[in-house]
């Protein structure tokens, strides 16, 4: 080890060993369930089990090399990948095909990420800035009314989008007003936006639609169009590529910028410089002449509004309609999302990405009879995920500092 | 965090946010029971807006159909006919309705009470109602020749008993490692629900293999169904949850005010760092303080399946328990005390009930419209109660008025 690290240190070059090992412990234990599903779906459980077996090795050595956290993720994740593939390798592989189909689940996983990425990066700005939103579920839901609802006045989806965000950006705005200028409870204050959106946007379908429901030719966000990706060689990638990424919904591709401007807004920019110092120590932050007040209201009624867009991706870009309370606690699994992503973007991403993808194969495993009843189950899969993640068993979340508490100023 | 976390020095203890208990006394001194009665007032008023300015129609003749549809009018007196069909007969037929959906809202309203007394916001009350529902309807289903009476209270009592379970894993989780309570029990509530889900639906252990096309369970036993004392059975009369409603509020009390559980629970409310310092122990109480919230709300659960529901299907589990939110406005505008939630869960009933399909004339006002309009009362009414400073700057400037004399300009020296 001394030697190694001698040779690393005198390359010039700062390889963390342990840290690699760590990684790779994770890999192996990814790869461990892969191999048996398709397309390589091999029936022999010694491979998987080979597998994870090396990647718990490569856990632990990380684990006593002081990686404690990243080691012991490594051993779990090569521990469920040894109880998942040797489960798939006992499974038909008809049912393994009908479930998995790399590409349009790589679509679909984007698809329901996508709303759950914007509230939840939405979310980032307000929590970091020190505002807990609770109340994400609500401006959601109001960007999927007010969104259908502008795109029918203005006819066109642009200003759907607009007018959506401007609906949750005017919802966030009440909870900032309330939990920011009045120092309510911020969680009592979310719990109140949530039930309002809920009357208002039910109560104004009910009024303008009624029975009959939004209607049929609303104007749709359009799809980005990549065929020309199922011409990269050789020509299994291609058609992966082509069925995963050849036609989203122009609104995936702007989640995912969302998530680099997020990134390169809070951490490399002097305004997220400000929105963290408010939201880790607002008295500090005032002494220097940051407008506490002032950066919070910005960051909550930006949440709103991003918020809002993945409400107005769910009603315009997604079903192409709504119907009442359609968020169905895509809000909360959004704030679940903050906090397994840790309040950072990419983290987010990740796990919206991850929540995203256990949505999408559970509609799929109600294709298989044996399986149907189990696709329930897997709906619980992102809230106990986030459970494990706030109780600290695998990497702890650890919340900006002051967050949820009222600054009085002086 | 280290993009955050080590950027600046850690707060200064005394410039923490006074608790929610802390919080609650402020309030409490900022007017007694005027300010609930003006947040209600106020709520009502901003819905009547609604009605006229959307609508046209007038808000006073909606609210009286909406109130006439509680069966409220019962205890006028002068409200005459008895006998089937009379006024005063479907009156108490509806009041029997709106008491049953007041029993729910006590007990769900009493699930945030309690743990608010600890400084603890208990947003799992859906979690911990289903886990009753589900723990009830198990029991009343396995014992099908039984006693009437151990039967019922078994049951209702595996009710409690499984959502004081769900409730204690917040509490632990706070205890032990600080996670919050709110972001605990909002995980808790959803894997509640689809655990609930998958249970009770097609293929879930728990659906009735009598009827493998409807996700749904069992229907309990006879013998652990609640006796209903007031209306027809058939006609879903009163169960006696109503009195279990009642004795749990009066066990709210005799535990918070005269045990030394209940003094633990509130000096923690209070303050933490104090309640540690006289010796209390403040994780311990964080898990009672859960484990007792959940018990009503899972006492909640247990008492809607024995009383009227008597069988748990996929719509109770994801919709009927969303009753349990509304125990937050129950317990916000009651204050926290058994007497203010015996009457906001009262007032949240009747507005359910008054605003139902069933209940509502459609000739004076659509009850889509009015149950959408119940939501937006609600979060007025949660909105206003949380912003007690507002209430206690108007309260202050009120008195300022009354006490200050009129100005008068004293020439300085």
């Amino acid at each position: 080890m001394s030697v190694a690290e001698g040779v690393v240190a005198r390359a010039g070059v700062r390889i963390d060993v342990p840290r690699i090992f760590g990684i790779a412990s994770i890999g192996l234990g990814l790869l461990a369930f892969w191999v048996a599903l398709p397309p390589l779906t091999t029936r022999s459980a010694a491979v998987p089990v080979a597998l994870g077996a090396a990647g718990i090795a490569a856990g632990l050595w990380a684990w006593r090399q002081g990686k404690t956290r990243l080691g012991w993720t490594g051993v779990c994740i090569a521990l469920l990948g040894i109880v998942g593939g040797v489960f798939a390798t006992r499974a038909a592989v008809g049912n393994l095909e009908v479930v998995i189909t790399w590409s349009s689940l790589t679509a679909a996983t984007l698809r329901f990420a996508t709303p759950l990425t914007f509230a939840a990066i939405g979310g980032l700005f307000s929590e970091r800035s020190g505002v807990v939103n609770i109340g994400l579920e609500g401006m959601m839901l109001m960007g999927a009314f007010f969104g259908v609802y502008g795109a029918d006045r203005t006819g066109s989806w642009v200003g759907g989008i607009l007018i959506g965000m401007a609906a949750g950006a005017a919802m966030a705005l009440v909870h900032a007003f309330f939990s920011i200028q009045l120092r309510s409870d911020q969680i009592v204050s979310g719990t109140a936006i949530n039930f309002l959106a809920l009357g208002i946007t039910g109560y104004i379908y009910i009024d303008t639609y009624g029975n009959e429901g939004t209607p049929g030719d609303l104007p749709q966000v359009p799809d980005v169009n990549l065929g020309w990706l199922g011409s990269i060689p050789p020509k299994g990638l291609g058609n992966f590529l082509e069925g995963a990424f050849g036609q989203l919904n122009l609104l995936i591709w702007l989640a995912l910028a969302t998530v680099v401007l997020a990134y390169i807004v809070i951490f490399r920019t002097a305004i997220g410089l400000r929105i963290r110092a408010v939201g880790e120590h607002p008295r500090a932050a005032d002494t220097v002449g940051i407008s506490v007040y002032a950066t919070r209201y910005a960051a909550v009624t930006v949440s709103g509004a991003l918020a809002a867009l993945g409400g107005v991706y769910l009603s315009l870009g997604f079903v192409h309609s709504f119907t009442e309370n359609m968020t169905v606690g895509k809000g909360f699994i959004a704030l679940a999302a903050l906090i397994f992503g840790k309040w950072r973007p990419f983290g987010v991403l990740g796990a919206a990405l991850l929540f995203g993808f256990a949505s999408a194969v559970a509609p799929r495993l109600e294709n298989v009879e044996d399986w149907a009843s189990y696709s329930t189950l897997f709906s619980a899969l992102p809230y106990v995920l986030t459970l494990i993640a706030v109780a600290g068993v695998i990497g702890r979340s650890i919340p900006p500092a002051a967050i949820g508490r009222p600054y009085e100023k002086q | 965090m280290s993009t955050g976390g080590g950027l600046l020095p850690p707060e200064l203890p005394e410039e923490a946010a006074p608790s929610l208990a802390a919080r609650f006394e402020l309030y409490q001194r900022a007017g007694g029971i005027i300010t609930p009665l003006l947040t209600a007032a106020l709520a009502f008023l901003i819905g009547g807006l609604v009605i006229l300015f959307t609508t046209g129609k007038s808000p006073l003749s909606t609210y009286k159909a909406i109130f006439d549809g509680t069966g409220l009018n019962w205890f006028f007196p002068w409200v005459q006919g008895s006998e089937p069909g009379g006024e005063r007969f479907n009156a108490a037929l509806n009041l029997q309705q709106t008491l049953i959906v007041t029993t729910t809202l006590i007990l769900v309203g009493l699930a945030v009470a309690f743990a608010f007394r600890c400084g603890l916001f208990n947003i799992g009350g859906q979690g911990q109602y289903i886990a009753g529902m589900v723990a009830a309807v198990q029991v009343g289903i396995w014992i099908p020749d039984s006693p009437h009476v151990p039967h019922m209270v078994l049951a209702a009592g595996a009710g409690a008993l499984a959502g004081a379970v769900w409730g204690g894993i917040a509490g632990i989780l706070k205890a032990t490692v600080g996670a919050h309570e709110v972001i605990s029990t909002i995980m808790l509530n959803w894997t509640a629900l689809w655990v609930g889900t998958y249970l009770v639906g097609f293929g879930g252990p728990l659906q009735d293999p009598a009827q493998e096309s409807v996700p749904t369970t069992k229907a309990v036993a006879e013998s652990a169904k609640l006796n209903v004392w007031w209306g027809d059975p058939v006609l879903q009369g009163l169960h006696i949850g109503f009195f279990v409603a009642i004795a749990a509020l009066v066990v709210f009390w005799l535990v918070l005010n005269r045990t030394t559980l209940g003094y633990e629970v509130r000096a923690v409310g209070f303050n933490p760092e104090a309640a540690r310092y006289g010796g209390i122990s403040v994780g311990r109480n964080f898990f009672l303080a859960m484990a007792i919230s959940g018990a009503f709300a899972g006492l909640a659960g247990g008492v809607d399946i024995l009383g009227w529901l008597f069988r748990v299907d996929q719509t109770s589990v994801q919709v009927s328990s969303q009753v349990a939110f509304i125990g937050i406005a129950v317990a916000l505008l009651g204050r926290n005390t058994p007497l203010g939630i015996f009457f906001s869960a009262l007032l949240f009933g009747a507005l359910l009930q008054g605003t139902s399909t069933r209940n509502l004339d459609p000739e004076v006002f659509p009850p889509e419209l009015a149950g959408n309009l119940t939501l937006i009362i609600q979060g007025l009414v949660v909105l206003f109660v949380g912003a007690d400073v507002l209430i206690l700057y108007l309260w202050r400037t009120r008195l300022k008025l009354r006490r200050k004399p009129p100005p008068e300009v004293v020439a300085q020296p």
